[in-house]
């Protein structure tokens, strides 16, 4: 044993480090893989966290460098110290945002990721031991451009920055591409005199990340979380841009899992909106063929005694909550109906589409905060068929996800979309603030229907005074 | 063609286990169902914090007896790679609570 190991010309800390890396690596796949099952989900992300402190314990004490120095104390000192300091911020953010700002943080952390990435792209590039300098050109892009890229969509998704989008755009967009892809085939071939082509990397990072910018600057509203999906996928490759730097199989694999997992769900994403990925980054929504006039009959509203005498005294109530409802922060009051209805004996379910809320799974999410049962949050496919005995359908602040032109209407722009059957029920009642389209810009001829009733107001007071009202029967 | 040919052959092993992890990846997350979308992405998101791993080598082992641009540009990678990691476990880990069944 002794032997082998000085035959090999390693430590005995080496052989430990490299054990560690497998050991993370498989915490890496089984995690991911009990995250992708409701019941294991919470483990899953344990047994990957415990992958990842694994790898930064026995990073940090047995790695050497090629020279065979192992890390010293003063540098062990600012590697904790930065750790430490940086964990209890992220850990406080993470713990005191609000659940329906998640995707906002989702995007934040994930540009602090591409960051680091590029950041350590930047450095090894002008280490001279550093011999796979196109991949350290690759990661130094596609990390500078999920960071921009990432923090962009933030922005937006905060409010704070507004959608861009023209023709020109798109141009744009291929132009930086294809300027980003010549600088890099001219530092690899280019043979020029170090000192320019630091120069050069320096401007390969101002384009990448200019791109990253104009890449995300044109897609809107809904099409976020495909966006954000993408991006991660891109940190994911960046990182592992950053395991082939340092012959890290645990960094490679991380990150390739994380790229080719974050694909996947990007185009599942996708489908669960029937557009494809390239509609999604072109950001060509809407505009023709929306404009499609129907006789469209009228709007009838409902008071809110009519509408709790009518709920009170249904046996199947089925709400289908939107975007609005999440906006409105309304999931509590929301609850409270439901609780409220099921002690008068009806049966109150929820109907979730794949991309109700703000992100897929978003609503979920925020009904579960509510303390809303798990099991009482059915999904599209399984309440379509019962829902043509269902007494009333409340649409809380959804629009597209009910829109029947998407059975009906060939010329519609959602035209295929999996919907939520609501104009099969015999009652509906739609929560709405006003007429105005939903994220798809087109009319919902659900409104139109005989059968619904609109209740016009902001999704929050209108609950508290359905509540109230219905409290008072 | 030569000198793709050298990358191949002296990067094989790194390119071997980029190849199947994609595989890999693809498989673990086909069949996901939609309600775990976003806290598995949010869960993916920590796990590409494995750069702070680079970070950490780069830190460990840069000149700090005295101050230099990329000994700054490093700390920060490990700063940024650790808001990746712990915020995003972190905040997965909220999420995912709220799944847990209530009785």
């Amino acid at each position: 044993m002794n032997d082998l190991v000085t035959n090999l010309g390693v430590s005995y800390g080496d052989v430990v480090l490299e054990l560690s890396y497998l050991l993370a690596a498989v915490f890496f796949v089984v995690g991911l893989k009990f995250q992708s099952h409701p019941e294991t989900a919470r483990k899953g992300n344990l047994w990957a966290a415990a992958g990842m402190f694994l790898a930064m314990i026995t990073t940090l004490f047995l790695h050497n460098d090629t020279d065979g120095s192992g890390i010293a104390l003063s540098n062990g000192v600012i590697i904790v110290l930065s750790i430490a300091v940086a964990s209890v911020v992220g850990a406080v953010i993470a713990r005191k945002i609000k659940m329906t700002a998640m995707p906002e943080l989702v995007s934040f952390f994930n540009a602090t990721g591409g960051g680091a990435s590029a950041l350590v792209a930047l450095i090894e590039f002008s280490n001279p031991n550093n011999s796979s300098i196109l991949v350290t050109l690759l990661g130094l892009v596609i990390g500078s451009v999920a960071f921009s890229g990432s923090l962009i969509a933030y922005g937006k998704l905060d409010g704070k920055v507004g959608d861009i989008f023209a023709k020109w755009t798109t141009w744009l967009n291929l132009f930086l591409l294809g300027v980003i892809i010549a600088v890099i085939i001219f530092i690899l071939v280019g043979n020029v005199p170090s000192e320019s082509q630091k120069l050069l990397v320096y401007g390969l990072l101002a384009i990448s990340l200019i791109y990253g910018v104009m890449f995300v600057m044109p897609i809107g509203g809904a099409d976020m979380p495909v966006v954000i999906s993408l991006l991660n996928s891109f940190t994911g490759i960046a990182a592992a841009m950053g395991g082939f730097i340092y012959n890290n199989q645990a960094m490679i694999l991380g990150g390739i899992l994380v790229g080719a997992a974050g694909t996947i769900l990007t185009i599942l994403m996708c489908k669960a909106m029937n557009r494809s990925l390239f509609n999604v980054i072109i950001g060509a929504f809407g505009g023709g063929g929306a404009a499609v006039s129907h006789d469209q009959g009228t709007i009838k509203e409902i008071s809110l005694s009519d509408a709790s005498i009518l709920l009170s005294y249904s046996q199947k109530v089925v709400i289908v909550p939107g975007y609005g409802l999440a906006v409105a922060q309304a999931q509590h009051i929301c609850h409270e109906l439901d609780t409220l209805l099921e002690e008068k004996g009806v049966e109150v379910k929820y109907a979730i589409h794949p991309v109700a809320g703000r992100m897929p799974g978003h609503m979920n999410v925020l009904l579960a905060e509510a303390d809303v049962p798990y099991e009482k949050l059915i999904e599209m496919d399984d309440i379509n068929p019962s829902l043509p005995n269902t007494d009333v359908v409340v649409v809380i602040g959804a629009n597209d996800v009910v829109n029947p032109a998407a059975h009906d209407d060939p010329s519609s722009p959602i035209y295929g979309m999996p919907i939520i059957n609501a104009h099969e029920a015999k009652n509906i009642i739609v929560m709405k603030r006003g007429m105005g389209k939903g994220y798809a810009g087109i009319e919902n001829f659900l409104f139109f229907n005989d059968k619904t009733r609109m209740l016009f107001g902001h999704a929050k007071e209108s609950l508290q005074k359905l509540v109230a009202e219905i409290k008072t029967l | 063609m030569e000198s793709a040919f050298e990358f191949f052959y002296t990067n094989k092993d790194a390119i071997f286990i980029i190849v199947l992890s994609v595989f890999l990846g693809i498989e673990v997350i086909s069949n996901v169902p939609s309600v775990l979308h976003t806290p598995l992405m949010s869960g993916a998101n920590a796990i590409s914090g494995v750069i702070l791993i680079g970070g950490i080598i780069l830190v460990g082992h840069a000149d700090v007896s005295h101050i230099s641009i990329n000994l700054i540009l490093g700390i920060l990678a490990v700063l940024f790679g650790t808001l990746n990691v712990v915020g995003g476990f972190v905040v997965t880990d909220r999420m995912l609570e709220m799944f847990k069944k209530k009785k």
